[in-house]
């Protein structure tokens, strides 16, 4: 079966722990002791309705306050796929949560109240998704039944939406369809209310939606991430390189280089506990053996010579801070790519992005919890990476604070 | 060329690559097993993630002394499989030296208390990460915990002040006394497990295949009659053809009723399923968050 991760964000009113509910609800996937202990809550805390957000805000802060702090992951499935939903509250303080769902997911959802349009929350939120190299879109907008189901309003909201996306350069597909979520209008069945709409269902289109090329199957890159000698008689001599493949295709055979050595050999076997393999892809893990005995340690990476990664010292990236104190001037700080840790200093900031209007902000030396902007830094040692554009694993990297050992940003190479 | 994982292939290749990390990240990591299905997986994945080295840390095992005997044996020869070292952690031993104190009463289990065994186990053995079973859709707490999950030297959660975690990149960076708890089945669900175990045969305690017991009602969970367990009074035990969906503690882990005798049986009664496999735990039912409240005591 396909599996499918998607990201919705949202605030606490436009409808999307009622969407999420429903979707969960109508494929069998809320259990009845949930729905049970569901209303239980509801009934305690003097809701009217079964509250479908307590499905999703399960730390006990949350439901004091009905508010969502963290992402939430929710699993569901129908026959055609399985679905990972990465749930992220919509709140302005919490674009560090909405960057980390999109991180991982190959879908975002994006809510917009039929009676409200599109608005900051609107940009913001697909801003973030193409920041994160998402590259389709479903553009939910909710609460038709409150505006009379009307095709006019839709599709004026489609335009002015598509109209702003068009400066978002990630973005491969963009889908609207208008629903209720609290009447299940175009969730899973069709809706009698909108015939002029004749587009798939929310749930179709999930299920149904062609998503490739997410992993990047030309260029070869293997990030060694632990070696294997088992000291054993059985395999005496022993030596595989593990880890999971970023990038390309590896066959037994294929002329590889090792960076940052720089030096060449063959594969000679990939293995794994019921034989030896033909190939492997992205994004497997496996265990390479080569022909012949190079140093080779966790950080290293295995490439193929016709299409190699770049290696420097010097990196040019968009990164959102995630700490509350805000980044140190020339902050020192300890940076993890791939299977990589080495230090670096944030030499300039070279502007902020106003993530409402998408206008650069030049001037600034720092930047604060929650906002974006481009960097230049220097790493202590080299780094073997690719633009995030082109790869997804070897152009992202977290920057950690040292004394805290938090992590304080996440970055995206350009 | 279609260069597609199947959902399967794509949740073991993530667990594989955290299990790697862990080993490489940490000094001295230990797998937590409890001999149910998902830390047998996780084991399974351990043994493929090495390959053909061992795992390079030992199998952990807290021992509440009230045990499914079925389970017990289960372990030694799961643990012989894996050619893997096991280290035991003993509740009774806590209660013995004064560490704990045995709740009474009828509804007495030792789930609790295993909190502070596993602790002193961690202590005892400097285990700086600690692999556990734990998957996101079991539970609601769980839903929000990550797959390098931070622990301050009390052993506690902070579920408010989580490190973001983003792509394939996990920071285990902490201070000395602090340590992790790594969870590589996060994205797996309840059917995923199934359907991983039917794919790579992996073999499982018998008790989660149906069988004959005798078993009692108490708050709507059916528990099984055990030299730990007994019915009061006005219990009435009666012999019935049951399995178990969850592998815990004989005292709290209930039992549904079920002919299932093969995986394919299980897999179709898990798919028509309308209550969690957490919905025969007892331990679960003691509040709202019970979960959450015990994770933050250092609870697996």
């Amino acid at each position: 079966m396909d599996l499918l991760r998607f990201t919705t964000a949202g605030s606490v009113d436009d409808g999307k722990s009622t969407l999420i509910g429903r979707l969960l609800y109508d494929s069998k996937s809320i259990f009845e002791d949930q729905l049970d202990a569901m209303e239980e809550s509801s009934r305690k805390r003097g809701d009217e309705n079964v509250n479908l957000a307590l499905l999703t805000d399960g730390l006990k802060a949350e439901r004091e306050q009905g508010i969502t702090i963290d992402v939430a992951y929710r699993y569901f499935a129908t026959p055609r796929r399985k679905f990972i939903i990465a749930d992220t509250p919509g709140h302005i303080q919490y674009t560090r949560n909405m960057v980390t769902g999109a991180s991982t997911a190959n879908l975002a959802i994006i809510l917009i109240d039929a009676r409200k349009g599109v608005i900051e929350q609107t940009r913001r939120h697909s801003f973030i998704a193409n920041l994160l190299r998402i590259q389709h879109l479903v553009v939910a907008v909710n609460k038709m039944d409150l505006v009379e189901y009307s095709e006019e309003v839709f599709n004026n909201i489609v335009r002015e939406f598509r109209e702003f996306a068009s400066r978002l350069d990630n973005i491969v597909g963009i889908t609207a369809i208008p629903i209720s979520a609290l009447n299940g209008d175009n969730v899973v069945e069709k809706s009698t209310n909108m015939n002029w709409y004749e587009g798939p269902t929310f749930l179709y289109h999930l299920e149904n939606l062609y998503v490739g090329g997410e992993e990047n199957h030309v260029d070869a890159r293997f990030p060694v991430q632990w070696v294997i000698r088992p000291m054993s008689d059985e395999w005496h001599d022993f030596r595989g390189y593990a880890g999971r493949v970023a990038g390309g295709v590896f066959k037994p055979g294929d002329e590889v280089t090792v960076l940052p050595s720089g030096f060449n050999t063959r594969i000679k076997a990939i293995h794994s506990p019921d034989g030896e393999l033909a190939e492997a892809f992205a994004p497997q893990s496996t265990t390479i053996t080569l022909d012949d005995e190079i140093d080779i340690s966790r950080g290293d990476m295995l490439v193929k010579a016709n299409n190699p990664p770049k290696v420097g010292q010097d990196i040019e990236a968009m990164i959102c801070w995630f700490s509350a104190k805000s980044m140190p001037p020339r902050a020192k700080l300890v940076l993890r790519h791939t299977t990589r840790e080495t230090q670096a200093v944030i030499r300039e900031v070279r502007y902020q992005v106003d993530i409402n209007t998408l206008h650069k902000i030049e001037g600034v030396d720092t930047l604060s919890m929650n906002e974006i902007g481009r960097i230049h830094l220097r790493t202590a040692t080299l780094l073997i990476h690719d633009s995030y554009r082109r790869n997804r694993q070897t152009g992202s990297f977290v920057l950690i604070d040292p004394g805290t050992n938090e992590t304080v940003a996440a970055g995206m190479i350009l | 060329m279609n260069y597609k994982l199947s959902h399967l292939d794509q949740l073991e290749a993530e667990a594989i690559f955290i299990l790697r990390e862990t080993a490489a990240q940490f000094q001295n990591p230990a797998l937590l097993f409890s001999g149910g299905k998902d830390s047998i997986v996780m084991a399974w994945l351990a043994r493929k993630a090495f390959w053909p080295a061992r795992p390079p840390f030992p199998l952990v095992h807290i021992d509440t002394g009230h045990n499914f005997g079925e389970t017990m044996h289960y372990r030694d020869e799961f643990v012989a499989l894996l050619r893997a070292q096991l280290v035991v952690g003993s509740v009774q031993e806590s209660i013995d030296t004064g560490r704990v104190v045995e709740e009474k009463g009828p509804n007495a289990s030792r789930n609790k208390l295993q909190t502070v065994t596993l602790l002193d186990t961690i202590e005892k053995h400097q285990f700086d990460a600690c692999l556990g079973g734990g998957r996101r859709d079991e539970e609601k707490a769980r839903a929000k915990e990550r797959f390098f999950s931070h622990r301050d030297d009390f052993g506690q959660w902070d579920p408010k002040n989580q490190r973001p975690e983003l792509w394939n990149l996990f920071n285990g960076r902490m201070n000395p006394g602090e340590h992790f708890r790594v969870f590589p089945l996060s994205n797996f669900t309840e059917m995923d497990i199934w359907m991983y175990i039917k794919r790579e045969e992996i073999p499982l305690p018998s008790i989660y295949f149906s069988h004959q017991r005798e078993v009692f009602e108490r708050n709507g969970q059916l528990l099984a009659v055990t030299e730990f367990l007994k019915p009061q009074d006005h219990e009435k035990t009666d012999t019935r053809t049951v399995r178990f969906r969850t592998i815990g503690d004989a005292t709290c882990t209930g039992a549904v009723e079920s002919n299932a005798t093969t995986l394919d049986d299980i897999i179709a009664e898990v798919a028509a399923a309308r209550q969690t496999e957490r919905g025969t735990r007892a331990d679960d039912k003691r509040s709202e968050t019970a979960m959450e409240d015990r994770k933050k005591e250092g609870y697996f």
